[in-house]
């Protein structure tokens, strides 16, 4: 991959198909729009967008915590069970006892970052530590509410029910939470160090970072922005089972690739990203429906799109 | 007697097949000896189902990091779903029914190795997009299918001899084939070339992409296969008989000490792994555990043998 980091400079020789590129996730998620609001004009209103975008919050929350993963060279194949099991604590303890349902999900967070040091340290596969951890959370969930159930706090559905004058509450939502994102990545030091690791990690720690501080940031992120997309979630279905977010983790792998993120190298794009979920989300929940496909095809119409859009791109030119 | 030591410690695998004793000592002891024919039976079966797919998964994720097979689960659904309905429940279409899920599982590996290297994009993605297309077409096709296998097919996972389930034995016979297929012939040794050096291989003369794309054919078969024979074993097809071998298959290659990051490969291994796995869960089953338990302990023991073991690079 050395390779990549090495023709990055002529990325501005040749800006054409770098900036293609950089667009092709927000022109594939306008095409999404322009194909809902011609099959259903109604759709594209107010109202529309609420309902409509509405599970995109939490999937946007996914997609930023599987993006600083996949930031580092990781992945993260734990993230559904894991906002599983946070939506279970979220419906249950978090309710009743607010401290010890505060003190939990901090203990998961800690839990996370020590998954990113174990992976460092002992150089281990991240798929193979993270499958097993989904099994962990999964566990937990179970634990914590054998049976779908519970009811989220009434503030975290107050939350989520938010209605501001003109702009769709989720579209104010997953643009600040792409801005973050992308602060927090482009425009800080620690970002930067992040995607150094990703790029050439030997470089970084021979500059004298710490590349195992720099993972364990990058799975602490993961861990909060997991917690973000479980609460925003269970603020929407007012209630949890403990597979509630099993769909999450490729859900979110899928967002962060369609957002124009490279698979190695660093290479991410939080706003790309963000646009990615959004498109995600509106293929599988509207766009089918108002095609009257039936939702046996949700998952496949994600596949296709993901198939459709890296057709694209590798069209466009695979190195800019 | 040195040299026999260090012969024992240079073969990590057989680390895998101590653990899947002990862990079957600790339940016989805890049931006082009863069961154990019942046990062992039941682990060599379930074993074997995760070994085919792990000796696929073994073959793709020796061609290099980043090399990984998504898709297995879906596959197999999909297969199992095949196998019955074209079977109709007649002996007569056995055979067919068979080679028609493993035809399904060839296409699809082979539409992977299409996607990869049309796309040019990682494995991962490639096989993640196809396990949702697979996944769909599975959920259309195979919804509210309540065809049982045909008798003979399902009696067939009831055979023994010498006490050992014929589809057992059958599976050990691959295994032996993949082996001498690994080591001795020039396919083996062109996925290993591959995968220690995808770019030296290629100076060296080796068909790198013919060599892939017959791997993740293979890779796809053996998930066909799996579900035809899962489907026969647990009287049924269903859209979901196929989830747990996502991790399985991972799991019994990377503890059967098979390298994560591509170059080194090891058929025994996968056996002792398959076991472990299994006799972990019915050791489990047999304290009692319900399944909030049986997940978080597996997934530890999981994370705990590949700290022991250590990783030399991500697959990735």
């Amino acid at each position: 991959m050395s390779e990549i980091v090495a023709t990055r400079p002529l990325a501005s020789l040749r800006l054409s198909p770098a900036r293609l590129r950089a667009a092709l996730p927000f022109v594939s998620l306008a095409l999404m729009l322009l194909a809902i609001g011609w099959l259903n004009p109604r759709a594209i209103s107010y109202l529309g967008f609420n309902l409509m975008l509405n599970l995109a919050v939490p999937v946007a929350l996914a997609t930023i915590a599987q993006l600083f993963v996949i930031t580092v060279n990781d992945l993260d194949l734990s993230a559904g069970y894991f906002i599983s099991f946070i939506a279970c604590i979220a419906v249950t303890t978090l309710g009743d006892h607010p401290f010890l349902g505060g003190l939990a999900i901090i203990g998961s967070i800690a839990i996370y970052a020590a998954i990113g040091a174990l992976i460092h340290l002992r150089d281990l596969p991240s798929i193979v530590v993270t499958l097993g951890m989904s099994f962990v959370w999964q566990g937990f969930a179970l634990m914590v509410l054998p049976q779908p159930g519970g009811k989220a706090p009434e503030w975290l559905q107050g939350l989520m029910g938010i209605r501001i004058p003109f702009v769709p509450f989720p579209i104010v939502a997953v643009i600040l939470i792409g801005l973050v994102g992308h602060i927090i990545l482009m425009r800080t030091p620690y970002g930067a160090v992040l995607r150094g690791v990703g790029g050439n990690s030997a470089a970084v720690a021979r500059a004298g970072w710490s590349v195992l501080s720099a993972r364990i940031l990058a799975f602490t992120a993961a861990g909060v922005f997991g917690v973000l997309s479980a609460l925003s979630l269970v603020g929407l279905s007012t209630a949890a089972d403990a597979n509630i977010g099993a769909g999450y983790t490729l859900l979110a792998i899928a967002g962060v690739i369609l957002g124009g993120g490279e698979f190695t190298g660093g290479r991410v794009s939080a706003p790309g990203a963000v646009a990615g979920a959004v498109t995600l989300t509106l293929a599988s929940a509207s766009l089918l429906s108002f095609m009257r496909i039936p939702p046996d095809w949700q998952i496949g119409a994600n596949g296709l799109i993901l198939v459709i859009v890296l057709a694209v791109r590798a069209a466009i030119g695979r190195r800019p | 007697m040195t040299a026999l030591r260090r012969e024992f410690f240079a073969k990590p695998w057989i680390w895998s097949f101590m653990g899947a004793v002990l862990v079957f000592m600790v339940s016989l002891a805890f049931t006082g000896g009863a069961g154990a024919g019942g046990m062992a039976v039941a682990a060599l079966s379930l074993a074997a189902f995760a070994v085919v797919v792990g000796l696929g998964q073994m073959f793709v994720i020796s061609l290099g990091p980043g090399n990984v097979d998504l898709s297995l689960p879906a596959n197999i659904g999909l297969a199992s779903a095949v196998a019955m309905k074209i079977m109709g429940g007649s002996d007569a279409w056995i055979l067919a029914g068979i080679l028609a899920a493993c035809a399904g599982g060839l296409a699809i590996g082979l539409a992977n190795y299409w996607l990869i290297r049309a796309l040019r994009i990682p494995p991962i993605i490639a096989t993640l997009s196809m396990s949702f297309i697979v996944q769909s077409i599975d959920i259309a096709y195979g919804r509210g299918l309540q065809v049982k296998p045909p008798p003979a097919f399902a009696d067939f996972t009831d055979w023994r001899l010498l006490g050992i389930p014929v589809f057992v034995l059958l599976v050990i016979a691959i295994t032996v084939v993949a082996a001498i297929a690994l080591d001795r012939t020039l396919y083996g040794r062109s996925v290993l070339a591959i995968g220690q050096n995808m770019r030296a291989a290629w100076l060296a003369g080796v068909k790198v992409e013919r060599i892939r794309c017959f791997t993740y054919g293979l890779c796809g078969l053996l998930g066909g296969l799996n579900g035809a024979l899962l489907a026969a074993y647990f009287r049924g097809s269903s859209v979901d008989i196929g989830n747990e071998y996502l991790l399985a298959s991972i799991a019994v290659v990377v503890i059967g000490g098979t390298s994560v990051a591509g170059g080194r490969a090891n058929v025994p291994g996968l056996w002792g792994a398959a076991l472990f796995l299994v006799l972990l869960q019915i050791m489990l089953n047999t304290f009692g555990a319900d399944a909030s338990v049986r997940l978080v302990t597996t997934g530890l023991v999981i994370i705990a043998v590949i700290t022991a073991a250590g990783g030399r690079r991500q697959l990735r």
